[in-house]
């Protein structure tokens, strides 16, 4: 603690966007925290940017709506924002700075912790590798989620990447073992309904209760969103690894927390990279998304799913690009889909799990898993290939064989994709689902699985007659009709 | 080293600490910061102020506070001990972090480099009163069953050993010989100090004629890097640079293998920890971590370490290199440390040219790529360091700043295709986009192999190119419209797709594919090509060839024959040979 921690600086000299210059300072620290009170004497929580011998540049987390340079004092209080963090705090509803908004008292008994955490040695990483059922064929089949993974939802305004979230918590299991996910929700800068729609969920699957919610909607200063999700964090890597606990971490919607980071750069006169994004925007980012994991020495994990918007459904925007590059994967909403009315619309090609191969295959989930997965991403490949043909010759003039992969494109979207908000699938399910709709294909086409998974998993369908006409491809008579179950 | 008097803080923002009363301190001088002394690095004096870039998270750091210099650069030490091991940025060995207790890395941590109290088996290869120079063998240590550690004698140390000692254990401090030398007489220890931001020095630059064999059939028969070349992989996210560094790491046929995780995620690191003791060398059957270094400095590490680990990562290639080993370098990847310079040049003021990066990236590029090459080192033994960089351009877009300068200083380019790799065709190397300058200079290597390489190589080229124009075509009309002869190039293409581009990296017997494999599954496939075209330009319909049970067989083989099995790839060759003869008789 600083000696001076008493002193209450009136030299304020300038206020701007969201941060204050105070004159005069001394004995004031990189990143400390600092106490603003205004002429008529509401406090602000702000925190030092930068400092040098004579001044110190202070982000005001609550906003500077109200501040005057005459009338306004801040005490530096010495250290960083800490969050005292305790198992208590489950159940419970916080701000973006971790104070109770439920209107029930403060928790007890927390041990303080720095809210930007520290970086995990890669050393001391326990490697992600338990597959974690979610219930969603596109997910656990294609997509599998891994505990202690970071999987980003790309999504894009409108699309339904709250009530795919809201199902994930609710159906998240492990196989081997009977543990329930403890759920951390960190809201920043979305709308009051969004999160409503959160707590009503959280609160019919009976999870609330070992839950903790950090909400900074978007009523609340921009600048408090910054501190929201590492708030959430903080008390994520107490749970996981301090208490041992299996944690899930949903922060929505990291579009705006960008914003709020473009906002303070700006402010500060910072040269902007892309789209006006300060240049540490990569940097900035990892330090949230790579508190995610396990480490050797606890048993407990932290999961990640972060949802983000992208603008204008541009995948190659910041915001997302540069999370893809940091996630170990994504899940990406399609709007195509959506249109089609497909939930959940997990567009098939560019959502990916980086962690899925170390999840799945024998003893984890079943050996010809990684197999049928690939396959039906490859096949789905095709589709989207013929699909473009067709818009231009026309599905009629389509081969025997490309009208089979037409026929599979539908199939796999209206039947291994497609699923109830409340169907929850078992992987063995997604499995099945996943070769029955894989045999509207001939078996030559498929090189991705092999022999053997073929002749046990494989079941021809009745109409092979139309691959053998094949090579009459140009006799229309019936050619359509290929098989129905 | 003299000491000067400490310097005083004077303002902090961020990464970029701006201190005052420091005359007399070196350009790039580290320096210790504030009462946690956090370790620091000058890179601009001005009068008797400089400025500071420091390594660790300054939180708490306030103006007023001391400075300590140090009167050096940084500098990492080099010896016995570095296989195996895991460095951050600054070579602080994260093993012996771990080992602490802590699965944290706390600020102003200092740990050793080199396990001090490990003692090594020394033998002497020198005797007293031989004539020694900087890079002189004088003794080794056999420090993996896969590595003997050459000790040599330090760069700017010439004279005569006044003494060695024999046989036996020691520790890293034990001063092994002295050289008398014309300015004294010098102890010499079992490791060295090297300045990270100074290339070793080496005798002579040579010409590289053999390839860097990497057991990835898309690199080695279609881009080829040489030993001591640089190549870069740009892809955007999901495309598998990763990936492709870690299959390379595993594989390829350097001695050495130095991995600098770059701004990258924390599991890629702990993955190559948890799978490279597991997997074994193709070639000495021994556990891949006895031949590799690992430099991490994830992406939530302190980004001024982030720019410094390029260059911890080179330095130690260079002096294994300097031993007469051939080593491959993995930096994956190089546009986080290209942000790292963009960040703090942003904080020291700098003028930005291209999308806020700073002018002099273009220089710091060549200056990386450079240290790469076959020299001959100072000792007269040939080593070589291989470069291979990962790129993460914005958006997957190759025209921006650090792929278009990196492509100046590469000679190989090996791009990663988004279409490909949700396509979940794996690498995702894309054949009409990447490019190899080697080609020429590994061709006589590949030519003793099979004299017709070359020229198979060229044909599977041309077979995908014209599949690609055919591509344009079929996407307005079909392929139905199309003579057997062109649909004969499309089943060809999605032949060398299957059997020989695409590689599964998790698969046991794909994942290295032996050169001997990688030509017979080449030449079935020219055989096919070849004879297959002229069956059909006999008459025969293509539907014979597409069904040739042998076909089947084919795209299965990099699965089912293992590497080393060349009486199978020669029987399924045969087997080709056959159908394709029975169709030749019908259709004479």
């Amino acid at each position: 603690m600083s000696d001076y921690s008493d002193l209450e600086y009136i030299s304020v000299s300038q206020v701007s966007g969201p941060l204050i210059v105070v004159d005069n300072i001394r004995n004031v620290g990189y990143n400390e925290l600092v106490e603003i009170r205004n002429s008529r004497g509401d406090l602000r929580l702000g925190q030092v940017l930068e400092v040098s011998e004579n001044h110190a540049i202070v982000q005001v987390l609550e906003g500077t709506s109200g501040l005057r340079t005459q009338g306004t004092s801040a005490r530096f209080l010495g250290k960083p924002l800490m969050l005292s963090v305790g198992k208590e705090m489950l159940g419970r509803v916080f701000d973006g700075i971790g104070r109770p908004i439920d209107g029930g008292p403060p928790p007890l008994h927390g041990t303080q912790r720095d809210i930007n955490g520290e970086p995990i040695n890669p050393c001391s990483r326990a490697y992600p590798r338990d597959f974690i059922q979610t219930g969603i064929s596109a997910i656990d089949g294609m997509n599998t989620l891994v505990r202690g993974q970071k999987l980003p939802i790309f999504s894009g305004s409108g699309l339904p990447h709250d009530r795919i979230a809201a199902q994930i918590a609710r159906q998240a299991k492990l196989l081997q073992e009977d543990v329930d996910f403890t759920i951390i929700f960190a809201a920043m800068g979305v709308k009051h309904d969004v999160a409503q729609f959160f707590i009503r969920s959280f609160e019919e699957s009976g999870v609330l209760g070992k839950s903790a919610l950090f909400l900074s909607l978007a009523s609340a200063p921009s600048i408090e969103r910054l501190m929201t999700s590492r708030s959430a964090l903080t008390l994520a890597e107490h749970l996981a690894f301090d208490e041992n606990m299996h944690v899930l971490v949903i922060m929505t919607d990291m579009t705006n927390y960008c914003e709020s980071l473009r906002e303070i750069g700006s402010a500060r006169g910072e040269i902007p990279a892309r789209k006006g994004y300060p240049g540490y925007l990569y940097s900035d980012l990892a330090s949230l998304y790579e508190r995610a994991g396990r480490i050797q020495s606890s048993s407990g994990s932290i999961t990640q799913m972060p949802i983000l918007t992208m603008p204008s459904d541009d995948i190659s925007h910041p915001v997302p690009d540069l999370t893809g590059y940091i996630t170990e994967g994504q899940i990406v909403l399609e709007r195509d889909l959506f249109q089609r009315s497909v939930y959940p619309p997990i567009a098939g090609l560019p959502s990916l799990s980086r962690l899925m191969k170390d999840g799945i295959g024998e003893g984890r989930t079943r050996a010809d898993h990684p197999h049928i997965a690939s396959q039906l991403f490859a096949c789905y490949s095709k589709v989207k290939q013929v699909r473009a043909l067709a818009a231009v010759i026309g599905e009629e003039e389509l081969s025997a064989l490309d009208k089979r992969y037409i026929k599979f494109g539908e199939e796999f979207e209206h039947r291994f994709l497609t699923q109830g908000e409340y169907e929850n699938r078992s992987i063995e399910q997604t499995l099945e689902i996943g070769w029955n709709v894989i045999t509207t294909l001939p078996r030559e086409e498929l090189h991705r699985v092999t022999e053997e998974e073929i002749d046990r998993y494989y079941k021809e369908r009745v109409a092979v007659e139309t691959l053998k006409s094949e090579e009459a491809e140009n006799n229309y008579s019936g050619g359509n009709d290929i098989e129905r179950e | 080293m003299k000491t000067k008097q400490n310097g005083i803080v004077t303002r902090i923002n961020g990464p970029i600490v701006h201190a005052r009363n420091l005359a007399g301190v070196e350009m790039y001088e580290v320096v210790y910061v504030g009462s946690l002394e956090l370790v620091g690095e000058v890179v601009r004096i001005e009068n008797d102020r400089c400025v500071i870039q420091v390594y660790e998270d300054p939180t708490g750091v306030k103006p007023g506070e001391a400075v300590v210099p140090t009167g050096g650069p940084l500098s990492l030490t080099l010896g016995p001990g570095l296989i195996g091991n895991i460095y951050d940025g600054l070579q602080r060995s994260l093993t012996e972090i771990h080992n602490t207790g802590r699965a944290f890395i706390d600020r102003g941590l200092k740990v050793h480099s080199l396990p001090a109290d490990k003692t090594w088996p020394f033998k002497p290869l020198v005797a007293k009163g031989a004539r020694v120079s900087s890079g002189t063998i004088i003794g080794s240590v056999q420090e993996t069953p896969l590595i003997e550690h050459r000790i040599m004698i330090p760069p700017n140390v010439e004279g005569e050993i006044v003494d060695i000692v024999g046989r036996g254990e020691y520790d890293i401090e034990k001063v092994i010989a002295h050289v008398q030398t014309d300015a004294g007489t010098v102890e010499i220890k079992m490791y060295q100090k090297w300045p990270v931001r100074k290339p070793r020095p080496y005798k002579v630059r040579r010409r590289s004629d053999k390839p860097l064999v990497t057991g990835q059939r898309i690199i080695d028969t279609f881009f080829p890097i040489a030993k001591g070349g640089c190549a870069a992989i740009p892809g955007g996210f999901g495309t598998g640079k990763t990936m492709t560094q870690h299959a390379l790491a595993k594989w390829c046929d350097a001695q050495i293998i130095i991995y600098v995780g770059c701004g990258e995620r924390g599991n890629e690191m702990t993955e190559v920890l948890v799978d490279f003791p597991k997997l074994k060398d193709p070639r000495s059957g021994r556990s891949l971590m006895e031949r590799t270094t690992l430099v991490a400095n994830t992406s939530n590490m302190p980004v001024a370490a982030r720019e410094v680990s390029i260059y911890t990562g080179i330095t130690i290639a260079e002096y294994f290199r300097d031993m007469g080993y051939d080593v491959a370098l993995m930096a994956d990847s190089t546009s986080r440390w290209a942000e790292a310079l963009r960040e703090l040049s942003a904080r020291l003021e700098e003028m930005p040219v291209e999308e806020g990066f700073p002018a002099h990236l273009p220089s710091n590029l060549a200056g990386f790529y450079e240290r790469g090459g076959l020299v001959e080192t100072l000792n007269g033994r040939e080593g070589s360091i291989s470069i291979v960089g990962s790129v993460s351009p914005p958006g997957g877009d190759f025209s921006e700043p650090v792929t278009q300068h990196t492509k100046r200083f590469i000679r190989c380019f090996w791009a990663l295709d988004t279409t490909l790799a949700n396509a979940r065709h794996y690498p995702a190397i894309h054949w009409l986009t990447s490019y190899s300058e080697y080609i020429d200079d590994v061709s006589e290597w590949w030519r003793e192999r099979d004299p017709e390489w070359l020229a198979m190589r060229n044909t599977a080229m041309e077979i995908m190119q014209r599949e690609d124009k055919l591509q344009q075509i079929v996407k307005l009309v079909g392929p139905d419209v199309l003579p057997d002869s062109q649909k004969l190039i499309l089943l060809l293409a999605d032949i060398i797709k299957v059997a020989f581009l695409q590689q599964n990296a998790f698969d046991a017997t794909d994942m290295w594919c032996s050169p001997e494999k990688q030509t017979m599954i080449l030449k079935c496939i020219i055989m096919l090509w070849e004879r297959g075209g002229e069956v059909v330009s006999r008459g025969a319909p293509l539907r014979e060839v597409r069904n040739m049970a042998c076909v089947q067989e084919l795209m299965r083989a990099k699965n089912t024959i293992a590497s080393d099995d060349g009486k199978a790839l020669t029987a399924l060759y045969d087997r080709i040979d056959e159908e394709l003869r029975k169709i030749e008789e019908s259709y004479l």
